[in-house]
């Protein structure tokens, strides 16, 4: 596969993830919103949770309700708006749609002109309607691929975007949202944090699945479930084994092996979450612990790019030569 | 001339006026032609509203299957759809007949001329084509002399631009030997017209298209090197910033072969390569959709960052080979069409089958003197220019307009050549909720290579706006399906085709 087309893919599906987790953040304090005195406070966090808060500060300044869906959503400014993903997800679309089944073009093409649409101000309903829909439009197109386009190279790089793309926003929701509720330790019990822990779960689409797992809810389990679950497709340790799986698949290596820096990497931090437990990672401080696994993850992102992406120098090379013309 | 000018048996064609031009479906008595009853019954049996509902639902379909083109000089949404027609063109078997054997003779006879221009130059000193009108035209390529392309074929991939008369006869306009573009369209339009009208197809004898990215694979896996024996073949497209990306990357798929940008490629130890997630692969087939000059900026526009570094060497060599070769464009030069009826004398010994639209080349005195003084009722090309740039319509200018191209000829009569205003044909389209005739012409593609394949049909190109004449899809133009009708002859080799798409379809594991 051409290197071009790859770098593509991945990111086409990495782009279309991103969509989906904003549109889920923002649904869930939406709702959250409801039973809340003080609707500013609760905004903010949001905007810190993409990593754009510098951007955000310049430009917006104050962190109300309408200035982060704005910010959020339609701000084409914003590399990681809503708007500006699913443009960026469908111009690397666009570029291998030889690649990618019509099928998949035709649902993020129909999806970005839903979007351009509500941005334009046209056959917008309910705010809770549209991001629903965001998150459907990105299952749809995740199924679509998966039902439709072969389980070759180029789904499997398809896939790694996707579940790096998913690992590094669980990371971000759970420090955030740790970060901010372990601040009211004193409210611990009482309903609201009830209610907020239960929105960090559901920022995950894991509230349901935790509790058939652990059943009541306590930050230690929140954190074991998002972090260290092998089976919920949503929790780091679960999106970084598919990862692997795909990384491995790529260069037809066996999963016990490693054949270059990224799979060892990768490999590593696979079997780190494997060994790790969750009151040790708590007490050494879980910011700490998420953090370092933000940065293993970017190099891995790194890794990639170095690996299958980057266009190196052809090492002339006879015996290819040779071999094909005999 | 037309003694009944309207169609006042069919309701839907109730206020449908010829308006003095020739119709394709609608003859001079008001009554559809024999070869398009079919349709016109179907189209007039549609329920009061019917038609404006499939119009809307194709339309719909174009938007969100990205089947896109890119204006150039427009910042702002930049991506737009070739509207799309839903009446289409209708062209009788024996009539098609004609066109195939006139376009093979017309694409055998510039491949001898481009050959010969780039070798002996016989026909020049022959005394048919001055010298002066080669060296001075746009795709002539001094890099070009001497090289001998892959089993001698220059042009492989042609599109013929045909128009009819108000006389009834069909002319050839211009000849696209660079990279013609628009076929996508055709197998799109295609599909199209099976969605919205099943049931004229089933009642209906067309020929099938949509063996075209089969044949084209076979022209470009002709043209690998003996000593491959399974070649790979890749298409090179500027980028999806191009006007013609959906189509590259629609051919490509079609084609299944992988769609690379210059880039992707690099020229090392005399062959060309494509750079892959598993390491460097070779390409032995170019199909590429750049101009040559920007083809190789070692070889040609040193500045050029769509092309590949150093490919013309290993062209040369005979290690990779490119289609269309590189200088074709020499006989696509709109001066050099003026001589293409005596260039067909030259080379077949036989008068051309589809004639030239009459052409004065300003370069001649004696024209050009005609010209001058008759600008308001002629056609003004520029010799080099496409997609309807640099064209003047005198008896729709303004006499200002007609003063500055006055000028421009004078300061370069070379580039220069003007032709009477011919009356396009028409065929009704779909204007609101009823039909209204528009002006058409007609682009069929040519494929060469062991042998030459004309397509059956071809890029039907309407103009939508009220009386313009300007079909280009970048001025306001449009499309329509075009439907040649099979008989008894033709039969066999369409069964033949479909059955190879089948079997090609099945291969793929595509279900288009």
């Amino acid at each position: 596969m051409l290197s071009r087309v790859a770098e593509s893919i991945y990111w086409m599906s990495r782009y279309v993830e991103r969509a989906e987790n904003v549109a889920r953040f923002i649904g869930v304090n939406l709702t959250l919103m409801l039973d809340s005195s003080d609707r500013d406070q609760q905004w903010r966090p949001l905007v810190n949770t993409t990593g754009d808060h510098a951007d955000f500060e310049k430009r917006y300044k104050v962190a109300t309700e309408e200035n982060v869906l704005l910010f959020l959503t339609f701000d084409r400014n914003n590399p990681n708006s809503i708007i500006s993903c699913l443009r960026a997800a469908r111009e690397n679309a666009r570029s291998v749609r030889e690649i990618i089944s019509s099928e998949m073009w035709l649902q993020l093409n129909t999806f970005y002109l839903k979007v351009n649409d509500a941005a334009t101000g046209a056959g917008m309903d309910s705010a809770h309607d549209f991001y629903t829909d965001v998150k459907l439009s990105s299952h749809l197109f995740t199924g679509i691929t998966d039902a439709t386009m072969t389980h070759g190279e180029g789904w499997h790089f398809c896939r790694l975007g996707r579940k790096l793309e998913r690992a590094d926003k669980t990371s971000r929701i759970l420090d955030v949202k740790y970060f901010i509720l372990l601040r009211s330790v004193a409210d611990i019990g009482t309903p609201l944090d009830d209610t907020q822990w239960a929105a960090v779960l559901r920022s995950a689409s894991a509230f349901e699945m935790y509790r058939k797992r652990h059943g009541s809810i306590s930050p230690k389990g929140i954190v074991q479930f998002l972090l260290l679950d092998s089976e919920f497709p949503r929790a780091i340790r679960f999106c970084l084994n598919a990862a692997n799986d795909s990384l491995h698949a790529i260069s037809g290596t066996p999963l016990d092996k490693a054949t270059n820096t990224v799979e060892e990497l990768l490999s590593g931090l696979c079997s780190g979450l494997a060994s790790a437990g969750v009151d040790e990672v708590i007490n050494a401080g879980l910011h700490e612990y998420l953090d370092n696994l933000q940065d293993q993850m970017n190099l891995v992102g790194t890794g990639i790019f170095e690996t299958f992406f980057a266009k190196r120098v052809r090492e002339p090379d006879k015996k290819t030569a040779t071999d094909r013309t005999q | 001339m037309y003694s009944a000018n309207r169609a006042t048996h069919f309701m839907k064609f109730r206020d449908y006026n010829l308006e003095g031009f020739f119709d394709e479906m609608i003859g001079e008595n008001g009554n559809p032609r024999a070869s398009v009853r079919h349709l016109a019954r179907n189209l007039e049996a549609l329920p009061e509203g019917e038609l404006i509902r499939r119009q809307k639902s194709a339309d719909r379909a174009l938007v969100q299957m990205g089947i896109t083109f890119n204006v150039y000089g427009e910042s702002a949404g930049v991506e737009k759809t070739l509207p799309f027609d839903l009446v289409p063109r209708i062209i009788a078997a024996e009539e098609w007949k004609r066109i195939e054997v006139g376009l093979k003779q017309r694409i055998e006879a510039l491949n001898l001329f481009i050959d010969d221009i780039y070798h002996d130059q016989k026909i020049i000193r022959d005394g048919v084509v001055p010298t002066h009108v080669i060296a001075s035209s746009k795709g002539f390529r001094k890099q070009c002399i001497g090289m001998k392309p892959p089993r001698g074929v220059w042009c492989h991939i042609t599109g013929t631009d045909l128009v009819r008369h108000s006389d009834g006869q069909i002319y050839v306009l211009e000849d696209n030997l660079r990279c013609p573009s628009g076929v996508s369209y055709v197998l799109e339009n295609r599909h199209l017209m099976k969605s919205l009208f099943p049931e004229v197809f089933a009642a209906s004898n067309i020929r099938p298209v949509s063996n075209y990215p089969l044949r084209l694979r076979d022209v470009l896996e002709y043209l690998a090197p003996d000593s491959i024996s399974s070649p790979r073949v890749v298409l090179l497209t500027p980028g999806v910033f191009n006007s013609a990306y959906f189509e590259h990357s629609f051919l490509a798929q079609q084609m299944g072969i992988e769609l690379v940008e210059g880039s992707d490629l690099v020229v090392s130890d005399g062959y060309v390569w494509m750079r892959t997630t598993k390491g460097f692969e070779r390409v032995d087939v170019i199909y590429r959709r750049i101009d040559d000059d920007f083809l190789d900026p070692e070889a040609f526009r040193p500045d050029s960052m769509l092309g590949v570094p150093g490919l013309m060497e290993v062209y040369k060599a005979g290690n990779v080979a490119l289609a269309n070769a590189p200088g074709s464009g020499v006989a696509d030069d709109k001066v050099v069409y003026a001589y293409v009826p005596r260039i067909i004398k030259y080379y077949a010994d036989e008068e051309p089958i589809l004639p030239n639209v009459p052409t004065y080349i300003c370069d001649e005195a004696k024209d050009l003197a005609y010209v001058l003084t008759n600008l308001s009722e002629l056609v003004v090309k520029a010799a080099n220019e496409s997609g309807g740039y640099g064209m003047l319509i005198g008896p729709h200018s303004t006499k200002e307009q007609c003063a500055d191209f006055a000028k421009r000829i004078k300061a370069d009569p070379r580039n220069y050549i003007a032709q009477p205003t011919l009356a396009l044909s028409r065929v009704p389209t779909v204007v609101a909720d009823h039909l209204e005739g528009r002006h058409v012409d007609l682009r069929p593609y040519i494929l060469c290579g062991r042998d030459i394949f004309v397509m059956p049909g071809g890029l039907t190109r309407v103009a939508l706006k009220k009386g313009s004449l300007v079909v280009n899809s970048s001025q306001g133009g449009g499309s329509k399906d075009t439907w040649v009708l099979a008989d008894d002859t033709t039969k066999d080799a369409d069964i033949h085709a479909r059955e190879a798409t089948m079997s090609q379809a099945q291969s793929l594991g595509a279900d288009a």
